[in-house]
């Protein structure tokens, strides 16, 4: 039976996949929109979209950070969509906070319309897919569409710093205790255990420039993470992925010790529980595999 | 005793320049330390986040510029959260690092955030969109480490995760020209983030 | 014809230095009325009062105006001395060109003419002024205490010792409030229990008071004087004469629940009764879990088996309705919650408990027998965190003020902790340390020193789980660290916080109170146990958080307030009130709606000349305070101040 409430609405929106998402994690933007698809949620890409500045624009100066998120809220604006879906954390609050201080201070729209030569108000509004998903699309309604319930699979969901603080600019989820990954990653069939370490700060930007605290704090992510019992992290930022992922190698051997413990983007759990094929997720794209664990508990 | 501080340092109205440029009112913070105790690099930091704040409160401005404080923060708004006397640390962290740049302050250890940020909005400026080898090459090479993650690169290439060729923007011509307004409206000197000099004392230093 | 005295005062250089007195002094003598007209230095003294009193007599004058400070400060002594010189007390207006003159200006000739025109005014309504007569009102010789904590049971004892009649309601099954809960208390280590239940005792068996308990104070009526309020009794389930507290019924009582008294730690029954030394000792039925009321007539063990027959399920609440001459508001404080803080768990973690968790755990009565230990799984807990300012000085999440006793009593809590768990490590994360009282800051010392606990600056950023211990991560400022323990038990000091009923009992009473909830006193440094409403005192902690000693202390000025009002036999009131002149009034009823001191009603009235009955106003005036909310909202001008009445006033516009 066909969901009554999705069918309500069209799930239209103007789609930022941000940088990350087009190089080092192409396998969230392919998982999202497989995601996406398999919903019936439309996910347009935004056409010749540029960089929102990520955390370098807004420690280095103030109007560029504005200035660069706002264009694409413009661009946004002109494809005659109100809303926009982001995938990356990262580009979600800076678009977030663009957006909210476009729409509420005089100051910085005037200082703004100097640098784009172009008027913005606010009018569009900035969603991160997770949010979509869990409460415009709905987890009743997705619940009905899983074709592949991930039963045994124990996931530590991570949510990282941008997606839900500060509270008052990403009005998302509760900050010190968030659930929404969590309800998502429970209707998919597997298990979203409960540990402390959801909201730590993973060393973010560290990771080229000062390496050692993302080691550490990483390592110290994915040692709760593995104490709690899980047998994946679930994430929905490209960084935390990265520095989760891509650096677990160098965690190992700088601990001394053995965490095998793959990361995977919360779009490819939710693509495998929909009936989507495993090439077409990106699973393929993890440093750390994942394909061990999916396959012992009999979801490949 | 580490400083000696007299009247006309409390007087100097440091902290009356970053409240204006930050709308938090410092003179607030009564020290209660939250900040501190949840942020997850401090262990790591010269002056942990309530010490900033209160060498702010008592005008130390060029000890707070230089400190490698405000480089490591990596804005996670841990402490903006958990502040009791809802103080934006995270803001003012922000704000200390902007003046930084405008005068051109820098710490001895923990260049590589300032270097990396210049690194990154060059490449912007360049291709619309953040080409990432070049980021990694660029940043790696400037900073005196060459050959850092070249052990991660071929794991990378074979995923296709990193492109070999940036990719092409059309609007690239309006992205510099924000990034030349905006220079001009804030005022900063990005042209001296790094000189020569400190290329060649980086890699000494290694 | 009216025969009017000026008299401006230099008040030393205060009102001389900017205005022209002297000046002033000659002009005034041109305005109507005007017989006479002088200056002194200080027109309040006994020499400048004198002058007044000789010009009286002299030029036989009728009604004076004094140009000099605010009325606020000296009308009193004004009207004293025209009385004594046998001229009715009202027929006076005082001029302020002081506060809203000289004070306030610099340039002297602008000054000056200010201050003439504000005599000219004061010299046009007095002009109008008529001879007023005080009120007096009677006063009912009981006086009502709203809440049995200590701060209830001291007041009520010293009105009972002074010989008059005191009724306490109280609204849980016993009295003995917070401090009942407590084990020992601070700086004396004296057990709570101990030093509260002698007064308990004493007040229960006083023949001047009454006790209500689970009762409440449903409404107030009235004025200072004559209240008129109703209390609600509500159904014990047991008759209290035939009740002897021999426990047999709650000894056999099937059904258990979480003990409120024990903050969730412990049980008790259905039929119950709070704590052994309960006043009275007479237990109540928990109707909502008691099997006889839930499943329609089952069990009743506790009325088979009470040898007095005391049990009665089909009592029901009782009403009375009881006049008072005054009340104290004794309604105390409660907890703040701190499962607001997501940051420590949001109240889920079974081992983060509150300080008055731990004063159960600790009384040797309570649900643990005086063991410390884990809710979670009962061990011993060794290493325990107290944290202070939990909800206190937190503009984020909780109140911005400080509770003032926190800092004590996790002290206290710290010296307990180490005398029933010698093995026992306390680390105290503060900010500061408030400890001002007789013996305290000795007493913290004593602690830190002779206790081993360790002092910590700085708050705690997180707690979590991991297994069955919990990571507490704070920091300590002070050597600029961040400071990690592993903990059996966090121990949060949360502050004190009005109860969540004190709007609706504000509003009941007509009292003021602030944005905290807290009942405002009548003058922060002054009056710090009366309220502006007359009749009306406070005293403890539902004025503003504090600790035995100050409760007890408020507890007996209040009862000397509450004194003040009983030994007299007439209340004096001062005349400048509402007046309805029932001709012009239509029975519109709007100032009825709009008094806020509720001091108009609507009264029926025969009208002859129209021969029928009528609906007019009028005014309590005992109750009314000449505010003249009333007289602005009349559509007829049908009610108007006396002397300040609206002719007055047109009359002062008049000669601007």
């Amino acid at each position: 039976m066909e969901s009554i409430i999705a069918d309500k609405k069209t799930f239209k929106y103007a789609y930022f996949p941000g940088c990350s998402l087009k190089s080092t994690s192409k396998e969230y933007d392919i998982s999202a929109r497989e995601v996406a698809s398999s919903l019936g949620v439309i996910l347009k890409e935004i056409p010749d979209w540029t960089c929102c500045g990520a955390t370098p624009a807004h420690l280095t100066m103030h109007i560029l950070s504005i200035g660069l998120p706002v264009k694409i809220l413009l661009q946004v604006k002109e494809m005659g969509i109100s809303e926009v879906v982001t995938c990356c954390a990262a580009c979600f609050s800076r678009l977030k906070f663009a957006n909210d201080i476009m729409s509420k201070d005089q100051l910085h729209r005037e200082m703004v319309s100097r640098v784009l030569s172009k008027k913005y108000e606010g009018e569009v509004s900035v969603r991160h897919f997770l949010d979509v998903l869990v409460n415009e699309y709905g987890i009743e309604s997705i619940s009905k569409k899983i074709v592949k319930p991930l039963k045994g699979l124990k996931v530590a969901c991570y949510y990282g710093c941008l997606l839900v603080r500060p509270p008052e600019v990403t009005k998302f989820d509760d900050s010190e205790d968030p659930h929404f990954m969590d309800d998502l990653i429970n209707v998919t069939g597997a298990e979203a255990i409960s540990w402390p370490y959801k909201t730590e700060c993973c060393g973010a930007s560290h990771s080229l420039s000062n390496t050692e605290i993302v080691l550490r704090l990483s390592n110290d992510i994915l040692r709760f993470a593995k104490e709690s019992g899980a047998d994946v992290v679930a994430v929905a930022c490209p960084m935390c992925q990265s520095n989760l992922d891509l650096r677990q190698g160098e965690i190992e051997k700088r601990y001394e010790t053995k965490i095998n413990l793959p990361v995977l983007y919360f779009t490819q759990l939710l693509g495998l529980a929909l009936g989507a094929e495993s090439k077409n997720l990106g699973l393929n794209m993890h440093l750390v595999n994942p394909f061990k664990i999916l396959q012992e508990k009999g979801l490949l | 005793m580490k400083w000696f501080i007299d009247s006309n340092t409390l007087k100097s109205g440091f902290i009356k320049e970053v409240e204006k440029s930050s709308s938090q009112k410092i003179a607030h913070c009564y020290q209660c330390g939250k900040c501190s105790a949840g942020c997850p690099i401090a262990y790591e930091m010269e002056y942990t986040p309530n010490q900033i704040m209160r060498m702010i409160q008592l005008g130390m401005k060029d000890v707070v510029l230089a400190s490698n404080t405000i480089w490591l923060c990596v804005s996670c708004i841990t402490c903006t959260a958990r502040c009791p006397r809802e103080i934006d640390v995270a803001e003012v962290m922000d704000v200390l690092r902007r003046f930084a740049y405008r005068s051109g302050v820098y710490p001895i250890k923990g260049r590589n955030v300032p270097l990396f940020n210049k690194v990154f909005l060059r490449n912007i400026e360049k291709y619309g969109r953040l080409f990432e080898m070049s980021l990694i090459g660029t940043f790696n090479m400037l900073s005196g480490t060459p050959f850092k993650d070249t052990s991660l690169a071929p794991k990378m290439f074979l995923r296709h995760k990193i492109n070999l060729l940036p990719e092409k923007v059309k609007g690239i011509k309006e992205i510099r020209g924000i990034f030349k307004k905006a220079g001009k409206v804030s005022r900063a000197k990005r042209q001296s983030l790094i000189t020569i000099g400190e290329l060649i004392h980086n890699y000494l230093k290694r | 014809m009216a025969r009017t005295g000026v008299f401006v005062c230099w008040c030393g250089t205060n009102i001389s230095a900017t205005v022209d007195v002297e000046k002033v002094a000659e002009a005034a003598k041109n305005f109507q009325g005007v017989r006479f007209s002088t200056t002194y230095r200080y027109m309040c003294s006994d020499p400048g009062q004198n002058i007044i009193k000789q010009a009286i007599k002299e030029y036989r004058l009728d009604r004076i105006v004094v140009a000099a400070c605010s009325p606020s400060l000296h009308e009193k002594t004004f009207r004293k001395c025209i009385e004594e010189s046998g001229l009715n007390p009202y027929m006076l207006e005082i001029a302020n060109i002081r506060e809203q003159c000289s004070w306030v200006h610099k340039n002297r000739e602008e000054a000056t003419d200010k201050a003439l025109q504000i005599i000219r005014l004061a010299s046009a309504k007095v002009l109008r002024d008529f001879p007023l007569e005080k009120k007096f009102i009677s006063v009912e010789k009981k006086a009502l205490v709203i809440g049995g904590g200590i701060s209830g049971i001291q007041a009520a004892l010293d009105i009972a010792v002074a010989g008059y009649n005191v009724v306490i309601v109280e609204r849980e099954p016993s009295i003995g409030g917070r401090m009942a809960r407590f084990d020992k208390t601070f700086p004396t280590l004296d057990c709570a229990a101990c030093i509260l239940t002698p007064k308990m005792v004493a007040v229960s068996q006083n023949g001047k008071v009454v006790l209500h308990t689970y009762s409440e104070v449903e409404s107030v009526q009235g004025y200072v004087g004559n209240f008129d309020v109703k209390i609600r009794k509500k159904a014990r389930s047991v008759d209290l004469k035939k009740c002897t507290g021999c426990g047999q019924c709650y000894a056999k009582c099937p059904v258990k629940v979480p003990s409120e008294f024990d903050m969730g730690l412990g049980m008790r029954k259905a039929i119950y009764v709070q704590f052994p030394q309960a006043v009275p000792n007479v237990p109540v039925i928990d109707r909502e879990n008691c099997r006889y009321f839930t499943q329609a007539g089952k069990c009743g063990v506790c009325r088979k088996i009470c040898p007095f027959q005391a049990v009665d399920y089909d009592q029901q609440d009782e009403i009375i309705e009881e006049k008072f001459g005054m009340i104290i508001v004794a309604t105390g404080f409660t907890q703040f919650d701190h499962s607001v803080y997501g940051e420590y768990g949001y109240g889920k973690f079974k081992n983060v408990i509150t300080g008055l968790h731990f004063e159960r755990m600790v009384n040797s009565s309570g649900p643990t027998g005086g063991k410390i230990i884990c809710p979670s799984d009962g061990r011993d807990a060794k290493d325990v965190v107290f944290i202070s300012c939990i909800g206190s000085r937190d503009e984020q999440k909780g109140m911005p003020y400080c509770s003032r006793l926190c800092c004590m009593y996790t002290a206290k809590h710290a010296l307990l902790l180490k005398e029933h768990n010698p093995e026992s490590q306390a680390y105290v994360f503060y900010i500061d340390i408030r400890a001002a009282g007789k013996n305290y800051e000795e007493f913290v010392k004593k602690v830190q020193d002779e206790y081993g606990a360790i002092y910590l600056r700085g708050r705690v950023s997180r707690i979590f789980e991991k297994g069955n211990k919990l990571i507490v991560r704070g920091a300590d400022t002070l050597s600029g660290s961040q400071i990690e323990i592993e903990a059996d038990l966090v121990v949060l000091a949360t502050g004190l916080i009005a109860q969540a009923d004190a709007p609706k009992v504000a509003q009941m009473l007509r009292i003021p109170y602030d944005k905290n909830n807290l009942f405002t006193e009548a003058h922060p440094k002054l009056a710090p146990v009366e309220t502006i409403t007359s009749g009306i005192f406070l005293t403890g902690a539902c004025q503003s958080p504090k600790d035995i000693p100050d409760t007890v202390a408020t507890a007996s000025a209040a009862s000397v307030k509450a004194l003040g009002l009983l030994t007299q036999e007439k209340l004096v009131r001062e005349p400048q009130i509402a007046r309805v002149d029932a001709v012009l009034c239509s029975g519109c009823k709007l100032c009825v709606q709009a008094c806020p001191f509720k001091a108009i009603e609507a009264e029926e009235i025969e009208d002859r000349a129209r021969k029928q009955k009528r609906i007019v106003a009028k005014v309590l005036e005992g109750v009314c305070t000449g505010c003249g909310v009333c007289t602005a909202c009349c559509r007829m001008s049908a009610i108007d101040l006396d002397n300040f009445a609206n002719r007055q006033l047109m009359a002062e516009i008049e000669v601007v």
